[in-house]
């Protein structure tokens, strides 16, 4: 029997860059020389809705998709949404949150409310969490649009991966300007797993 | 050569070159819509274009084919419907150049009005269909696709869906092989399709099933991958990788050329192995070919017939509901899109909704006009409909009710198909108003230039339709221009056209808020003091506007809010509350 692929699933609201923290996986993942797929629902995610991007790595992938039970790792771009996708998680998968909230138009609507037990919620449902607030430290790195590079590289230091191949491949998919925000980025979110 | 990770929708682009494809042509569609984008920013050897609708591509390509030169057209699977006159004559008369439609369907509908299952048009028009399961397939059949059709003289349909379109994978890349483009010779018989000619090609069209079914029965891309003897799979497109991931073990008919369909595998198939399971999406299309041969399967007694299926999804059907526990999240509260700050199609849903007008509606970014609190449209159909279904509803319901009501479209979507039903409502004596959503984009499928916007797909400068000038030509006198950021011009516009005892057009102007990204606005924000929390603002729905219930007070998040560009909430608000940010 093959090893199941490893499940990297990236949620959160259109704007959040996402779909390029996913491509960057999985450009990591072919050069780390893994089979790789990707997949990801973008329909409207521009106009302020929901983005969902799954990657999966190993000696051989079948399906681009993650099922309910099937993320290694659930990569939340937004509290709300983290807790959405809660189901994805494997029983020993391990969740790392962004603490902050964007509010969904029934909220700012006032017509809801948003939720205010989601933090005690995800403590409940997820052994392995990692909740940090990566929007302060990708404005520490220099740019809030650096917010991706920061949870990637929390992840980093789960994943058997070298570093400089993260390095890399971040180098090589950011824009030329924003290389240096990115590297701050990548080692903050770095030191976060290790102050924990 | 070298692997790269694309998503199949690259991976056309790339087959497309490769295969030394000439012109391409396309209307923009999700899951579609990257085909060209990426022909055009990508492969400068290839002539890229987006034409005005799905028929006129295909009858592009189709030209082109006749003129010798290797031609493709892509389009989402309801395009397939508009280009479908053009594509079934085109199964008649054959081909010169190789030709190829690509159609990316979407099951689950995810951005979708339907999940029609287009392999069927491969059985109705009798024309070849191919679907790859991933990018490195996606590309080799686009070069097989070329072969088939200039070894058959047929056009070939290579169909996707949005998780063969969207996913990506690793592809090896290869040469392109330029193919020269085959002289034009005139030959009425077969491109003519009069019924004396068309007689005798439908012949024709049957001799090459023929032949087309014994090469689908002979061809790699339909195969027997052996495992053990007890379940027999047959599947197709991305189907075949949940197969796989459910059933490692069983042997799986793997099928990449789905018609004309290889009789014979499925024979040799059932011969060796115990039962036979069908895994496919939607409709039963391979299942009622095998059931057709008399062999049993098991199908859509268990695989379901909606929405597209996953590992999970498949492995459920044959093995039972799986006993995890699940967290309950019924309870939050979803996340809808909603037109974008400063989106210029707010005004006409805001007006619409106060003035209580009957709205018909099309299908863009607009459509989420729909979306309380603007709650301001009736019908969406498909493209172009609105002005059909508001002149259909004015004959039904008479004048008064047609007083009272709109058609409302987008710039891209009339000239898709909205210019013929105007052209009804002139001709036909109707007093409809048709509101033109002109914002200078085909916004909804991610910002694709059109013929109003005076750009081509490869961002040269060209000829721009008049929206004005094309109204009048067909003989409707009141057209208008508003801005789309007054909101006092858009209603009293709105209300002296829905008075007129003729037809207007108003083309409402204002540029889609994601095309100025480059520009800085202030953006406003809500003066506490003067504001009395009567909740006006929040009836235009804009997402950067929120209410703070405690304080009793609304508030504009400076990230989102446009300000200088749309200024909306500060038209709406009674105490003059809401400005620029100095001194707020
Ligand atoms: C036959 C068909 N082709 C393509 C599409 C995909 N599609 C949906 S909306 C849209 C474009 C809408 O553009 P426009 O009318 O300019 O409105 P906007 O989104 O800019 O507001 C397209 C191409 C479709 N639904 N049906
Ligand atoms: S993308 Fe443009 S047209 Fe679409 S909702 Fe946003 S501003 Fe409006
Ligand atoms: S000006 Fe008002 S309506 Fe316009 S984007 Fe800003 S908050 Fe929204």
């Amino acid at each position: 029997m093959m090893d199941r692929p490893t499940g990297i699933l990236a949620v959160g609201v259109g704007g959040q860059g996402i779909i390029l923290a996913t491509e960057i996986l999985s450009e990591l993942a072919l050069s780390a020389g893994f089979d790789v797929k990707k997949s990801e629902v973008h329909g409207m995610s521009q106009r302020g809705g929901a983005v969902l991007a799954a990657v999966r790595f190993g000696e051989k992938v079948y399906s681009p998709l993650i099922t309910e039970g099937e993320a290694d790792y659930l990569l939340a771009f937004e509290k709300l949404e983290a807790l959405r996708n809660i189901n994805y998680l494997t029983p020993d998968g391990v969740l790392i949150a962004n603490n902050r909230e964007i509010y969904p138009a029934p909220v700012a609507a006032g017509l809801m409310d948003y939720p205010s037990d989601i933090e005690e919620r995800l403590r409940k449902c997820a052994k392995n969490l990692v909740l940090l607030d990566a929007m302060e430290l990708a404005f520490k790195a220099g740019h809030p649009r650096t917010l991706n590079v920061v949870l990637l590289g929390v992840l980093s230091t789960f994943l058997k991966i070298p570093v400089e191949l993260w390095e890399k491949t971040i180098r090589r998919r950011v824009p030329g300007k924003a290389i240096d925000a990115n590297m701050r980025a990548f080692h903050l979110g770095r030191e976060q797993r290790r102050e924990e | 050569m070298a692997k790269v990770v694309l998503s199949g929708n690259e991976a056309v682009a790339r087959g497309a070159y490769e295969a030394g494809v000439h012109i391409a042509t396309a209307y923009p569609g999700t899951p579609s819509t990257e085909i060209l984008e990426n022909i055009g920013r990508h492969y400068p050897e290839v002539y890229a274009e987006w034409a005005p609708n799905e028929k006129v591509a295909v009858e592009v390509a189709m030209g082109a084919s006749f003129g010798g030169a290797r031609s493709l057209a892509a389009m989402k699977h309801v395009g397939v419907n508009v280009a479908a006159d053009p594509m079934f004559s085109f199964a008649y008369t054959g081909i010169n150049g190789g030709f190829i439609l690509v159609s990316a369907d979407d099951p689950s509908m995810h951005s979708s009005q339907n999940e029609q299952d287009n392999r069927q048009y491969g059985k109705f028009a009798k024309l070849p269909v191919l679907e790859p399961s991933d990018s490195q397939e996606v590309k080799e059949f686009v070069i097989l696709g070329y072969q088939i059709s200039e070894r058959f003289n047929t056009p070939v349909i290579i169909r996707l869906t949005t998780r063969v379109s969207h996913s990506k994978s690793v592809v090896e890349l290869g040469e392109r092989k330029e193919v020269p483009i085959k002289p034009y010779v005139k030959d009425p018989a077969k491109y003519i399709v009069m019924p004396h000619h068309a007689r005798l090609l439908h012949r024709e069209l049957e001799e090459r099933l023929k032949k087309l079914k014994a090469f689908s029965e002979a061809t790699e891309v339909n195969r027997i991958e052996w495992g053990n003897r007890e379940i027999g799979i047959v599947t197709d497109s991305i189907s075949y990788q949940y197969a796989k991931e459910v059933f490692p073990d069983a042997t799986v008919l793997k099928l990449g050329m789905v018609f004309p369909f290889p009789d014979k595998k499925v024979r040799e198939l059932a011969a060796a192995v115990e039962k036979i399971y069908v895994v496919e999406e939607n409709e039963p299309f391979i299942e009622e070919h095998i059931r057709m041969l008399g062999i049993p399967c098991i199908g859509k007694d268990k695989v379901p017939i909606l929405y597209e299926l996953n590992q999970k999804r498949v492995r459920e059907a044959f093995f039972g509901k799986s006993k995890r526990e699940e967290i309950d999240i019924s309870d939050l509260p979803p996340r809808p899109p909603a037109l974008c700050p400063g989106c210029p199609h707010r005004s006409v849903y805001y007006a619409a909704h106060k003035l209580k007008l009957t709205v018909t509606g099309d299908i863009g970014c607009y459509t989420l006009g729909t979306m309380p609190p603007l709650d301001a449209m009736d019908t969406c159909i498909c493209m172009g409909a609105s002005i059909g279904n508001a002149f259909g509803l004015e004959l039904a319901q008479g004048k008064n009710f047609s007083k009272k009501m709109i058609a409302t479209i987008g710039d891209s979507t009339f000239i898709h198909s909205g210019m013929t039903g105007l052209a009804e409502v002139a001709y036909n004596k109707g007093i409809t108003t048709v509101v033109i959503l002109d914002n200078g984009v085909t916004a909804m499928t991610g910002g694709q230039q059109h013929p109003a916007t005076g750009k081509t797909l490869r961002g040269e400068t060209t000829r721009k339709l008049d929206f004005v000038a094309l109204a009048k030509a067909m003989g409707i006198e009141k057209v208008y221009e508003t801005d789309a950021y007054n909101l006092k011009e858009v209603k009293e516009r709105l209300k002296e056209a829905t008075t007129a005892d003729e037809p207007v057009v108003i083309v409402n102007k204002g540029k889609c808020i994601l095309e100025r990204r480059g520009e800085k606005f202030v953006p406003f924000a809500v003066d506490a003091e003067k504001c009395i929390g009567c909740k006006i603002c929040l009836g235009l729905g804009c997402p950067a506007i929120s209410f703070d219930k405690e304080k009793n007070k609304a508030q504009i998040d400076p990230i989102l809010c446009v300000g200088t560009a749309c200024t909306l909430c500060s038209q709406v608000c009674p105490t003059e509350a809401i400005g620029e940010m100095e001194g707020k």
